[in-house]
């Protein structure tokens, strides 16, 4: 995986514990610039608390220490000095469950923004109409915008959730198992979404469906009991796995 | 050698005991509405002998002597729930604040709470007493209205705090990382996605807050005084006030009461005044509610 391809994020050496539990063990991967990353694994293997580390969502946990290096860009996001709003801001976050707030559709967009200081009606009104195109939402809530968030399906929900997400213009945007609460056809059409988005951020997805992560990732790593074992193109990774636990998971002899 | 199964849908066996709890149930259900009920009727009948426009529009014991009134204790009341809100609303919804969000979950958290939590507990007089005592020292002045906002304000303060914190707790997790995760800092989340969300909660502490000052008497007799009057000649005297005796209904109703006799009538035209005095606040409370949960639902 040498081709001209730039790198958005490198960690390097990372390991991350939750106490006296070594969650993650020396993880060393790549995440190359508009390419979509899915990560995989069985549940428990680390690979949803490594995207989290991704923007320093694991702050948050009391009793999380972290070691090794996150470059984002070239820079570390873990030494002190770094802003965590900032950081945030370029590394973008959708959640497993729709999480909309309950506010309007307009002031879900618009909240980010808002955080960040853009003020001025024209202003916001126009990146909530670009974040809800680039979501692929707008047409079914062009009508409501001012009606409760939490009034729409479950899958319009998410697609508001990743609308609200690209409404500060991110570099990156991590998905924590998007689709798993959602329908199958719900799950299409953000499927659909993030072949779109790739076009312009670069995306990190954690998935428990190994037929998703081949449908909609360039790369996938496979994560398990804290250790990447293995890191490579989508195709060869599922049809030339290097790993006996690798091909053990992908054939379903497990997890 | 199994056990025949009933596969009757009409011939439900009945037990004795189902039965018998039932009718407990139903009882002790029962005597909680009549017990209530009686005391409303008894209160309402009782009340409604000396109760008249005269009751409510003057004030107790003014010249010439024999008025019976409890215009004075009604403006008492009000001052004395208005300013002990003002008051205590801030402090407790801030305490909630940092105690949930912002203090170290540890072993201080813990003896804060449990401290908050003896508090509520301690008999009203007690606080009246310290009141009495404490305020006494800053102001100079032996009762005042604000003296005894200040007792109550410390007294409805664990209320406030307690049912805020576990309005906060509930606050589900997603809308505080969906904050987060956006770049939101933390005081902004909390101001924008957290309160909001509870407000609920802390209306819920601020009606239940009315309730205990409506109805205190022990702690406000030490601070607030027994005063009656209704003076306001000037639109100074709305603020001077304040630095002034002022009893409430419960006082009033419990001067009533002692003189007995002819006057025990007015005691129950007072309780009529109280009770219908809390329904209006609390109406008034949830219809706030009501328009705030609309207004943010859209």
């Amino acid at each position: 995986m040498s081709e001209n391809e730039s790198i958005k994020i490198s960690t390097k050496n990372v390991n991350l514990y939750y106490g006296e539990n070594h969650a993650l063990k020396d993880i060393n991967l790549d995440i190359k610039t508009n390419k979509i990353t899915a990560f995989i694994g069985p549940s428990g293997c680390g690979k949803s608390t490594f995207l989290k580390s991704l923007n320093r969502m694991n702050d948050l946990i009391p009793g999380c220490r972290i070691t090794g290096q996150f470059l984002l860009d070239g820079e570390d996001i873990y030494v002190p000095g770094v802003d965590t709003n900032l950081l945030r801001r370029r590394i973008g976050m959708v959640f497993q469950k729709p999480n909309p707030f309950p506010m309007s559709i307009y002031d879900n967009i618009a909240y980010g923004p808002r955080v960040h200081g853009i003020k001025g009606k024209a202003k916001l009104d126009r990146i909530v109409e670009e974040s809800l195109i680039g979501a692929a939402v707008f047409d079914e809530v062009k009508d409501r915008l001012h009606k409760s968030a939490l009034s729409l399906s479950g899958g319009q929900q998410q697609r508001i959730c990743i609308a609200r997400a690209i409404a500060v213009q991110p570099e990156v945007i991590l998905m924590d198992e998007p689709t798993s609460a959602l329908d199958p056809v719900s799950t299409l059409k953000i499927e659909e979404l993030m072949n779109t988005l790739k076009e312009k951020y670069t995306v990190a997805i954690v998935t428990h469906n190994m037929q998703q992560a081949t449908r909609i990732s360039d790369y996938t790593a496979f994560f398990l009991v804290g250790e990447m074992v293995e890191y490579a193109k989508t195709e060869e990774l599922f049809s030339r796995p290097q790993d006996k636990r690798t091909e053990d998971y992908i054939t379903g002899r497990f997890g | 050698m199994e056990k025949p199964v009933i596969n009757s849908l009409t011939k439900k066996r009945r037990r004795v005991s189902d039965i018998v709890l039932k009718v407990l149930i139903f009882t002790s259900a029962a005597i909680v509405v009549a017990l209530t009920l009686g005391m409303i009727i008894y209160i309402v009948v009782k009340g409604m002998e000396g109760l008249s426009w005269n009751f409510l529009s003057t004030p107790a014991f003014s010249y010439p002597y024999e008025n019976y009134g409890v215009l004075g204790n009604i403006v008492n009341t009000l001052y004395l729930v208005v300013i002990t809100l003002l008051v205590a609303t801030p402090i407790g919804v801030g305490a909630a604040i940092y105690l949930t969000e912002y203090a170290k979950q540890g072993r201080l958290t813990r003896i804060i709470e449990f401290t908050t939590e003896t508090l509520a507990g301690i008999p009203s007089i007690i606080y009246g007493l310290f009141g009495s005592v404490f305020f006494y020292n800053i102001f100079k002045v032996n009762y005042s209205i604000l003296t005894g906002a200040l007792t109550l304000s410390i007294m409805v303060l664990p209320t406030i705090i307690r049912t805020t914190q576990e309005a906060i707790k509930t606050v589900p997790l997603g809308y505080r990382e969906g904050s987060i995760g956006l770049g939101a800092p933390k005081w902004h989340m909390i101001r924008t996605v957290v309160l909001p969300s509870c407000i609920d909660g802390i209306l819920t502490s601020v009606i239940l807050s009315i309730g205990r000052i409506v109805g205190e008497s022990a702690a406000l007799i030490f601070t607030a005084g027994i005063a009656a009057d209704f003076n306001f000649d000037s639109i100074a005297d709305i603020f001077t006030k304040v630095m002034n005796q002022g009893g409430s209904l419960t006082v009033q109703l419990y001067q009533y009461a002692q003189r007995g006799g002819s006057e025990m009538k007015y005691a129950f035209s007072t309780a009529l005044v109280l009770l219908i005095t809390v329904l209006i606040i609390n109406i008034c409370a949830k219809l706030v509610a009501y328009r705030i949960r609309k207004k943010r639902s859209v």
